[in-house]
């Protein structure tokens, strides 16, 4: 007699749902945001690594300042991958960073040189994009380049973490979504830097501003005379100077003649360093007295590798910088000690900025749980976060632009060592250099872009 | 109308007028100068340019090179004066920092400090012979094979010299600006207006002595060439290289020293110019072009026009820069010379003192 059992007994059941429970939820355990991995997107990394591009000037004004960020993302890259002390990637808040790399895969890198030059950069950049198939793009020493070469990984779908760029345009009228910056801009250091010349030079004064003749130029003069002029000064000239002239005697000799009682020297990287050097120590100006008064000389965008370059030219000159390796806090003395340590120098602010700029990325990738670049937006819109030099610090939505304090500093008079050129004069909180994202323009446009998977 | 002038309204524009023409004829003075330093570069350049023309008839694109390699003797002795002693620096806590004391300092105390100071005028030591070397190189190694040649391959070969000096140069020194300071007794700005009577005109003293410097050296290849046998055998040479030989004289060998000297003159230009602009491995090039229009604007072969066209352009170059004449014609400062170029040949091909015959065959 056959002996009839049941299809399903109650166990079978159970164990089966069980089973088939465990197995549909693996993927999610293991893998978040799975979903996105189908996404079809340029140079989604299948191997083991994952590259990044830095694109810096190696050679050309602001040569000093690329050697400089190379350092920068060489160290960020070891601390990612786990080496060395570890840098920032210990004090980050709130932070995914685990030290192994980004989402496991190691950290490559290849380099690129802008020449301080949007066309040279934008095809560095190409070649970067398309043969070394990099996932990110950082860098970049002048607003020109940045603007370029943001332009072009909005068009790629690859992410750009912009390096130092200070034009308003960058995260103004020439944004993109996908675009970065944490960098502050002009308009920020007129804001920051107008109430302290105020204080310092009084408001009755007449100024001439030498201007480097690009973006970041125009829109500097613009925003440093809208802010002197508020304050009651008087612009005497405005006076366009070709990128890299080298010699601007030319320029400076009618200034003393001109009525202008400052000089304000819109320039940056080597340029600045031969302006002010030949401001000073050639045509003597700052121990000259126009209209009764001590003249004066402002140099709006200040570095320390600037100030190493211009030398004793330096001394008592009154700007404004987006961070120091002196400012007290404990994730500054961290990079300090960890940059100091590997290249025998502190970080200038251009390396500082890079060096964020690669590891906000990667942790915004971890927090997306995904390479897929409309995510990785997602994850840095709107992110708050600290510990990283700079106190609490937002990377808006609206225009990708960075929000945190700025700093007015000020050429040391006595340095007691040799990277002890610049004296922090006041820290201006973040309420009071934030605008209103409209008045810039500009449109963010689509994050979903084919770019070169297509 | 005696009446009229003591009105107020009428005193008060004169005055107004007075210091406007008093503010413009400083502006005006100053340019002046700002155009005799740079101009002397260039008269420097193109002198030497034109020696070489002249002599072995050869287009030099190499000479712009010439003076880099001489702002480049300048480094390259300052750094020799400046091999440092490497001491741990104590001020610095946060990692272990070391700075660079040089050796002539810590045996000569002062002195050494003196010596390292003047090192941009002390270079010149280093720089003649070097120079001289360099020239007849470049004459016996590489130019005399391409004196039958025409002008298009010379200036090929010449030009393709100079990128390889340029890029030993960076391989050496890398890409970046080297900044070289004046000695601090000749840093600064001196008072030159109060000369003529106009207080508000002073002017960066090593500019003027590099402008003093660049006349001493034009004075000396001029006397060199009209006062010594040797400079009447070159300028017979120039005048009619085969007649010269014809009478039994090796004018080969005296154009090959012609060419060291016309290295050498470029070379001082250069060693000269870099603690007013801090010299780069392109240096060169951007003083080439520049120098060929003054030769071609002085005219062919012209020695005399190559030193007044070098004067000439720098000082409307300068003008050029004036926020007066920009507002007229804006980025008139970056096509003046070229302008002025296209005029001069228009007017007289043949440039201001040019020669007939020359580059005409």
């Amino acid at each position: 007699m056959p002996i009839e059992t049941p299809a399903w007994s109650r166990r079978r059941l159970l164990q089966t749902s069980a089973a088939l429970g465990a197995g549909l939820a693996i993927p999610h355990v293991f893998v978040r945001n799975a979903w996105s991995q189908d996404k079809v997107f340029c140079n989604n990394p299948t191997g083991g690594t994952v590259t990044l591009g830095f694109n810096v000037p190696q050679s050309g004004p602001y040569a000093d300042e690329g050697a400089d960020e190379l350092r920068a993302f060489q160290l960020a890259v070891q601390h990612l991958n786990g080496e060395g002390d570890g840098g920032l990637v210990n004090t980050l808040k709130p932070s995914n960073l685990k030290g192994n790399g980004i989402l496991g895969k190691k950290v490559a890198y290849v380099t690129g040189d802008t020449q301080t030059k949007s066309d040279a950069a934008r095809a560095s950049a190409k070649r970067m994009i398309e043969s070394d198939k990099v996932l990110m793009i950082s860098g970049g020493s002048s607003s020109g380049v940045a603007v370029a070469v943001q332009s072009l990984c909005q068009d790629m779908g690859v992410m750009f973490m912009a390096g130092l760029t200070h034009s308003n345009d960058t995260t103004g009228k020439d944004k993109r979504r996908y675009g970065f910056r944490h960098f502050f801009n002009a308009y920020m250091s007129g804001q920051a830097l107008g109430p302290v010349l105020a204080e310092e030079y009084g408001t009755d004064r007449t100024a001439y501003h030498l201007t480097a003749d690009y973006t970041w130029g125009w829109t500097q003069e613009e925003s440093i005379k809208n802010a002197t002029e508020a304050l009651g000064w008087k612009t005497a000239q405005t006076v366009r100077t070709p990128l890299g002239a080298g010699d601007f005697s030319q320029y400076l000799t009618p200034v003393l003649n001109s009525g202008a009682d400052v000089l304000i020297l819109n320039h940056y990287g080597g340029d600045m360093v031969n302006s002010l050097r030949q401001a000073v120590t050639q045509f003597d100006m700052k121990s000259k007295q126009v209209n009764g008064k001590q003249f004066e000389i402002v140099v709006p965008l200040f570095s320390e590798l600037m100030a190493q370059g211009a030398g004793d030219a330096v001394k008592g000159i009154l700007g404004t910088a987006n961070w120091d390796w002196k400012l007290d806090n404990e994730a500054t003395k961290v990079l300090a000690k960890s940059f100091g340590e590997e290249y025998g120098s502190p970080p200038s602010q251009a390396a500082h900025t890079c060096y964020v700029q690669t590891l906000l990325y990667a942790n915004a990738v971890e927090t997306a749980g995904t390479f897929y670049p409309p995510e990785v937006i997602k994850a840095l819109e709107g992110f708050e976060f600290d510990g990283m030099g700079n106190g609490p610090t937002l990377y808006r939505a609206d225009d990708h632009q960075c929000f945190k304090d700025v700093l007015v500093v000020r050429g040391k008079e006595n340095p007691t060592n040799q990277f002890d050129l610049m004296e922090i004069a006041k820290v201006v909180p973040r309420d009071q250099v934030t605008y209103d994202a409209s008045i810039f323009g500009g449109e963010l446009g689509p994050s979903d872009v084919k770019g070169c998977a297509a | 109308m005696g009446a009229l002038a003591q009105t107020p309204f009428l005193s008060s524009s004169r005055k107004l007028l007075e210091g406007s023409l008093v503010g413009s004829m400083d502006a005006i003075i100053l340019q002046i100068l700002n155009g005799l330093d740079k101009g002397g570069a260039y008269a420097l350049i193109a002198l030497g340019l034109t020696l070489i023309f002249g002599t072995l008839g050869v287009v030099n694109f190499a000479h712009g090179a010439l003076f880099m390699l001489g702002a480049f003797c300048s480094v390259t002795f300052a750094r020799l004066l400046t091999i440092s002693e490497r001491v741990r620096d104590e001020s610095v806590t946060f990692f272990e920092a070391y700075k660079e004391i040089p050796y002539l300092e810590v045996w000569y105390g002062d002195t050494g400090r003196a010596i390292v100071d003047w090192a941009v005028p002390l270079s010149i030591l280093l720089a003649v012979p070097f120079m001289l070397l360099v020239g007849f190189a470049m004459e016996r190694g590489l130019i005399r094979f391409f004196y039958k040649r025409s002008h298009a391959e010379q200036i090929l070969v010449t030009f393709g010299l100079a990128i390889v000096l340029q890029e030993i140069v960076k391989y050496f020194f890398g890409a970046n600006p080297i900044p070289l300071t004046a000695p601090p007794a000749l840093a600064g700005s001196a008072d030159v207006g109060a000369l003529f009577g106009m207080p508000n005109v002073s002017y960066p003293m090593w500019r003027i002595v590099y402008f003093l410097f660049s006349l001493a050296v034009i004075a000396a290849v001029f006397a060199f060439l009209q006062l010594t046998t040797f400079g009447m055998v070159v300028r017979a040479g120039m005048a009619d290289r085969e007649t010269v030989g014809l009478l039994g004289i090796n004018i080969g060998r005296k154009f090959t020293i012609v060419f060291g000297i016309a290295a050498v003159v470029a070379g001082l230009a250069g060693v000269m110019y870099t603690p007013i602009l801090a010299p780069n491995y392109h240096l060169g090039m951007d003083f080439l072009v520049l120098s060929f229009v003054v030769v071609v604007v002085g005219g062919m072969g012209s020695l005399v026009g190559a030193v007044v066209a070098g004067f000439l352009l720098g000082i409307l170059q300068s003008f050029a820069s004036m926020t007066e004449v920009k507002d007229i014609l804006p980025g008139i400062d970056q096509i003046i010379i070229y302008l002025v170029a296209v005029v001069v040949l228009l007017v007289r091909p043949r440039g201001l003192m040019g020669r007939k015959g020359v580059m005409e065959s």
